[in-house]
């Protein structure tokens, strides 16, 4: 098999140091020798990978960000983004993976969390020692998790937790979970350990996509956990909403990768298959959903790399990180599926990668703010008038 | 240990391959360059040998400043310091090995490292031809080596037609790596910062000249289509016939 060269129309190579260009092809080669020769059975059989744990954190793709007293490798944004969009081009559940990791776990434990904390949990979840969750979305509030029904009590020198999460990517796997819950009235984070009393985290089943992923429902009954377990820094729903936007930045990248494979194994496919003696690829009608593509992920990449450039400056804005998650999924979401009808018949199957991404993009779109609440964030910005509160 | 690998940049093995206007070198406007893939095994053993023994692990590139990211890379993986020999004329394996002997005779160095050949090229002379120069022992196309620092001498296991050789050496010494050496290690990304302070000390080359010179270069014939013969036993004879008179294959 061709290895994957990567999808560069516009030379945007160019635009990246020669550090940023090394950690991508380390991913890039990861992810062909490690993931993509394991990742469908994985799918198919309903369960993560999880000896490639150990081997990310090895890599320093957990938490890449932050520094290096922790075990991690001080990377900038830039090349944290190119870190996502070569683990979605093998599967968005990988991606997924490592997205929770560092931007919904590491991220607040290092940004609200105690000095204790840092350096007791930082260190093992850079390293892929422990794994961690992030509990925000509920049954009844997924958009509006303002509304959340989570309390947390003080109680005798402990908290007490009381509610259910819902769609939490690693729940079941998870040593940690930051769980948002209201204290007074104000959403606080939490730190809950794994075998707490009156905590349980079955998995959900059924899923038709991000099979290869691991998505839990986290359940707390009375749960005592230590008063030093809560993120002393956080404060309000703006702190689990600025994880999101860690989250969500590397999604936006994420789905170039996936973009990018299906592209890839739609171009290929088009110019081995003959029908009517000639290569499918020489027909306008094939041409066209090809340079449609092509140009989708041009766009998408040049979107991601500014914004990557401008979060490495500390100038990006909520609403920008909104636009680049809610086109490069919506278009990665429609390559997918135009690659698909470009492999006929064999697109259905597992031999190929582009069922599988457009089944976990399907996921992607509605995970981390909805295309259609980002939609309204941006909306709300450009009129000055917003469709929620 | 002090352990040198000389490590080389070439194109990338995706590269489509495109013949310079002046039709006797290839045209690098549009190639992605890479490290030589048979360096890595190189590098690899090398570590490991100084994470069994300790020692430096130091890599040497001759070639234009793009020749940095080579070694840039190959510090990611691990090692301690790189040497950048600048030179901007292309040689051939025999100045390429003189430029290199002279920057390596008086580097202490006990064993020496190469991939077996570079892909660009493919001469797999280079090593072998250092090894000459600085009067040293060498083994080609290795893929085990069993190293023994207190009785200064390496057990090599190396490749040849229908089997493989065992051979002893003693340091120091010059190998070549073969693919099967070893699972080379990804560069991390800590490993990437680490290697952005590490140490490339520029030289200017010492005069070489080639031995041989470019006089032309092209591109294989385009390949012709196949020949079906038929679609049952029917059509065996006839393709034996051909496998044997006209391709000569059997």
């Amino acid at each position: 098999m061709v290895q994957f060269g990567g999808v560069d129309y516009f030379n945007i190579e160019s635009l990246l140091s020669a550090e940023e260009k090394l950690v991508r092809d380390t991913v890039r080669d990861f992810v062909s020798n490690e993931v993509i020769p394991i990742i469908e059975k994985h799918y198919r059989e309903g369960t993560f990978p999880s000896h490639l744990i150990r081997k990310m954190g090895e890599l320093g793709l957990l938490g890449p960000t932050l520094p290096a007293k922790y075990g991690c490798a001080e990377m900038n944004n830039m090349s944290y983004g190119l870190i996502m969009q070569e683990l979605e081009r093998g599967d968005s559940s990988i991606r997924s993976f490592a997205s929770v990791q560092s931007g919904l776990v590491m991220y607040p434990i290092f940004t609200f969390g105690s000095e204790a904390q840092k350096d007791h949990w930082l260190p093992k979840l850079a390293s892929g020692e422990a794994v961690g969750c992030f509990g925000l979305t509920e049954p009844d509030f997924g958009s509006n998790p303002g509304g959340m029904k989570t309390r947390a009590e003080k109680k005798e020198g402990r908290y007490v937790l009381n509610g259910a999460k819902m769609w939490i990517t690693n729940g079941t796997v998870a040593d940690v979970a930051v769980v948002w819950a209201k204290l007074d009235g104000k959403v606080r984070g939490f730190l809950v350990e794994k075998g707490t009393k009156g905590f349980t985290a079955p998995e959900m089943k059924g899923k038709h996509s991000l099979r290869a992923s691991v998505t839990s429902e986290l359940v707390f009954q009375d749960c005592e956990i230590p008063e030093e377990n809560i993120l002393p820094g956080s404060s309000g729903l703006k702190s689990p909403l600025m994880c999101l936007d860690q989250a969500r930045y590397g999604i936006a990248w994420g789905a170039m990768g996936s973009a990018m494979a299906c592209y890839d194994a739609a171009l290929n496919y088009a110019k081995s298959r003959v029908q009517f003696d000639k290569p499918i690829a020489a027909f306008q009608i094939t041409q066209e959903k090809l340079v449609y593509m092509l140009t989708e992920i041009t766009k998408g990449q040049l979107l991601v790399h500014q914004l990557g450039r401008l979060k490495d400056q500390g100038k990006q804005k909520a609403v920008q990180i909104s636009m680049a998650k809610r086109n490069n999924v919506h278009v990665a979401l429609e390559i997918a599926r135009l690659a698909r009808t470009v492999l006929g018949a064999n697109g259905i199957l597992d031999e190929y990668p582009v069922m599988r991404h457009m089944a976990n993009l399907e996921s992607v779109y509605t995970y981390e703010g909805t295309h259609d609440i980002h939609t309204l964030i941006i909306g709300a910005d450009i009129t000055g008038l917003p469709a929620f509160n | 240990m002090k352990l040198f690998v000389c490590v080389n940049q070439v194109p990338d093995t995706e590269t489509k391959v495109k013949v310079g206007q002046d039709g006797k070198t290839i045209d690098r406007s549009e190639i992605n360059l890479i490290l030589n893939p048979y360096d890595e095994f190189a590098i690899e053993a090398a570590l490991q040998l100084k994470d069994k023994f300790g020692g430096e692990v130091t890599y040497v590139s001759a070639g234009g400043d793009s020749h940095k990211e080579v070694i840039r890379k190959s510090l990611a993986m691990g090692g301690d310091k790189g040497i950048h020999i600048k030179t901007d004329s292309a040689g051939d394996s025999y100045s390429t090995a003189a430029i290199l002997a002279s920057a390596l005779k008086d580097s202490g160095a006990d064993i020496i490292f190469f991939g077996k050949q570079s892909i660009d090229y493919d001469d797999s002379a280079v090593g072998t031809m250092v090894a000459e120069m600085l009067g040293l022992p060498s083994a080609s196309v290795v893929v085990k080596i069993d190293a023994d620092e207190g009785a200064k001498k390496v057990i090599c296991e190396r490749e040849v037609e229908g089997g493989k050789e065992t051979v002893e050496l003693s340091l120091p010494c010059v190998i070549t790596a073969q693919k099967g050496l070893n699972e080379p290690r990804y560069p991390s990304l800590k490993g990437i910062m680490a290697a952005k302070s590490k140490p490339i000390q520029e030289i200017s080359a010492a005069p070489a000249e080639p031995l041989t010179e470019v006089i032309g270069m092209r591109k294989p014939a385009a390949k012709q289509g196949g020949r079906i013969l038929g679609t049952d036993k029917s059509a065996v004879p006839e393709l034996v016939r051909l496998l044997h008179e006209e391709a000569k294959v059997i």
